[in-house]
């Protein structure tokens, strides 16, 4: 069992779940609340990496991140680091590949509040904040922690852009999926055989919790 | 709670119809108009946020929050990681090391208490990846034009080092219907009458190894026949997995792989002659970037100690004869 990659990859679950949980709030709610010109293409945008080869998107962030590009070259300067083959890097790559899984269910969840509620809320004169933190936060619940829990998970299990974008330095970028690989390469089926397990119980765990929750929002829609 | 379908869409209209300033005062009203629940005891103002506004700058106000929050945690992610500067370094080095510098790498932290991280891979691919940026201090090339043109380019901090040469074996896993010979005649033989159907060797394209397999296919006559039946790993400790796994027939892959015990209880192997195939000189260099524990280790592996080991697992040594 490498505990280093175990440790790297629950990191770098836990990193993009804390930034998919903005984004995802503020996407979910303005795609169930508003329709608006392109709509229909910001969903179909949102919902791209959900069948986009994950090397066709390594490829284009080696490219677009890569230290010869712009942006690798503005990160540079502020870190003194690259973008490529490193944890901010895979953090970056992992936050984008996860918006289909973070913004779709909330927006489910955020859907399924009635809009009544909201305005009752807004003519009680709730703030917002208020509105949001005391009303909507607490019906859509269900929707926001699916999305982290499959966020998470699919963090966890990411190899194509993992093995593109970061390479497999130890510590580093070797996520646990990528140890699982590089275990068999050097003989350690050991090794290889207790992560895969361990990769497959949480995957067993993020669909019984992800069943669950969803059944949750659907009783609240029926 | 009543419903008041209209409510909604008044709002909206509201919205959209009027001109910026007007805004405010037109969503109020219609707001006003609609709005059946009783405020005075709820403690809150009725003055501040209507439907319209409500959704407006909640929206726009969660956007640049969560903007905020994104960069913030990203920043403090980055700087998070970049404060570990005394990081022990990492180690890029081609695969048929996988072994050998492993045990050079433990022999190293008892005798100085420094550790490094070693990532193992293609030659190729890590050259490609040292030109993107990625963070190696030193770097064991199974081919010594990867590093030449690396420090032509201004990557590292010299020329390197040559390591050691390194040879190839032929490997037929128990049970393969292949006999280990290293002129590859059975070879011959079993792609002649069908006994082959799977042969592993490294990708020639970006994987050193892979490219002397070749080298050696093609001196013994055998690549044509045997194209279509390649089983190609990313890197040489992928071909030695496929040649071993008993799935393939057998495979070319490095000797100091087969002299490990983990892959020679898997199968028997012959070396295939030196002169079948360009010499695989090995070469390994510092970085850039390098710091004192990678040049350390660097002066470490040319060390009897680490030579020793290197000898043990097959590599013909600078300055020794085989």
């Amino acid at each position: 069992m490498d505990w280093t990659a175990l440790r790297l990859s629950l990191q770098l679950g836990s990193f993009t779940v804390l930034l998919l949980l903005p984004v995802g709030i503020w996407a979910g709610r303005r795609l169930a609340y508003r329709d608006f010109r392109g709509k229909g293409v910001v969903e179909a945008l949102v919902a791209l990496p959900l069948v986009l080869p994950p090397t066709v998107f390594g490829y284009y962030l080696l490219v677009g991140f890569g230290a010869a590009s712009p942006i690798g070259q503005v990160w540079h300067s502020l870190f003194g680091r690259p973008l490529v083959f490193t944890f901010e890097g895979l953090l970056v790559a992992s936050v984008i590949f996860n918006l289909p899984f973070a913004i779709q269910p909330m927006q489910r969840g955020f859907e399924a509040i009635p809009r009544e509620v909201r305005e009752a809320a807004a003519c009680c004169g709730m703030s917002p904040w208020q509105a949001l933190r005391r009303i909507e936060l607490p019906l859509a619940w269900p929707g926001i922690l699916t999305a982290m829990v499959l966020g998470f998970a699919h963090t966890l299990g990411e190899f194509g852009i993992v093995l593109m974008v970061g390479g497999s330095i130890p510590g580093e970028t070797r996520t646990i999926a990528i140890a699982i690989y590089d275990r068999v390469q050097a003989f350690d089926d050991l090794a290889a055989a207790q992560m895969s397990a361990l990769l497959l119980a949480i995957s067993l765990v993020t669909i019984a919790l992800t069943y669950g929750l969803s059944r949750r929002v659907g009783r609240r829609l029926g | 709670m009543a419903r008041a379908p209209l409510l909604h869409d008044r709002l909206v209209g509201a919205i959209s119809d009027e001109t910026e300033p007007d805004r405010t005062a037109a969503s109020f009203r219609s707001s006003e108009e609609n709005c059946s629940i009783p405020t005075d005891q709820s403690g809150f103002t009725r003055s501040e946020p209507l439907a319209g506004r409500f959704r407006h700058i909640g929206i726009r106000t969660s956007a640049s929050l969560a903007l905020v929050a994104g960069i913030a945690l990203l920043t403090i992610a980055g700087l998070a990681r970049s404060a570990f500067a005394d990081e022990p370094p990492t180690v890029a080095a081609a695969a048929d090391l996988q072994f050998a510098l492993t045990e050079v790498a433990a022999a190293f932290a008892a005798e100085t208490g420094l550790e490094v991280k070693l990532a193992f891979g293609s030659s190729g691919n890590f050259a490609r990846q040292i030109r993107q940026g990625a963070p190696f201090e030193m770097y064991l090339s199974a081919d010594e034009s990867y590093v030449l043109e690396l420090s032509r380019d201004g990557f590292t901090r010299d020329d390197g080092v040559l390591y050691a040469i390194g040879r190839i074996v032929v490997i037929v896993p128990d049970g393969s219907p292949l006999e280990p010979d290293g002129t590859l005649r059975d070879l011959r033989a079993a792609l002649a009458d069908g006994r082959v159907q799977k042969f592993a060797i490294a990708n020639p394209e970006h994987a050193p190894y892979g490219r002397r397999a070749e080298e050696a296919l093609r001196h013994a006559g055998l690549w044509e026949a045997i194209e279509d039946r390649l089983v190609l790993g990313e890197n040489v400790a992928q071909a030695a997995q496929f040649a071993t796994s008993g799935s393939t027939a057998g495979g070319i892959i490095a000797y100091s792989l087969a002299l490990s015990p983990k892959v020679s209880a898997r199968g028997r192997f012959e070396p295939i002659p030196e002169a079948w195939h360009a010499p695989l000189r090995q070469r390994m260099v510092l970085l850039e970037n390098a710091g004192a524990t990678a040049g350390r280790f660097f002066a470490f592996v040319q060390a009897p100690r680490a030579r020793a080991v290197m000898r043990r697992y097959g590599f013909v040594l600078p300055g020794e004869g085989s």
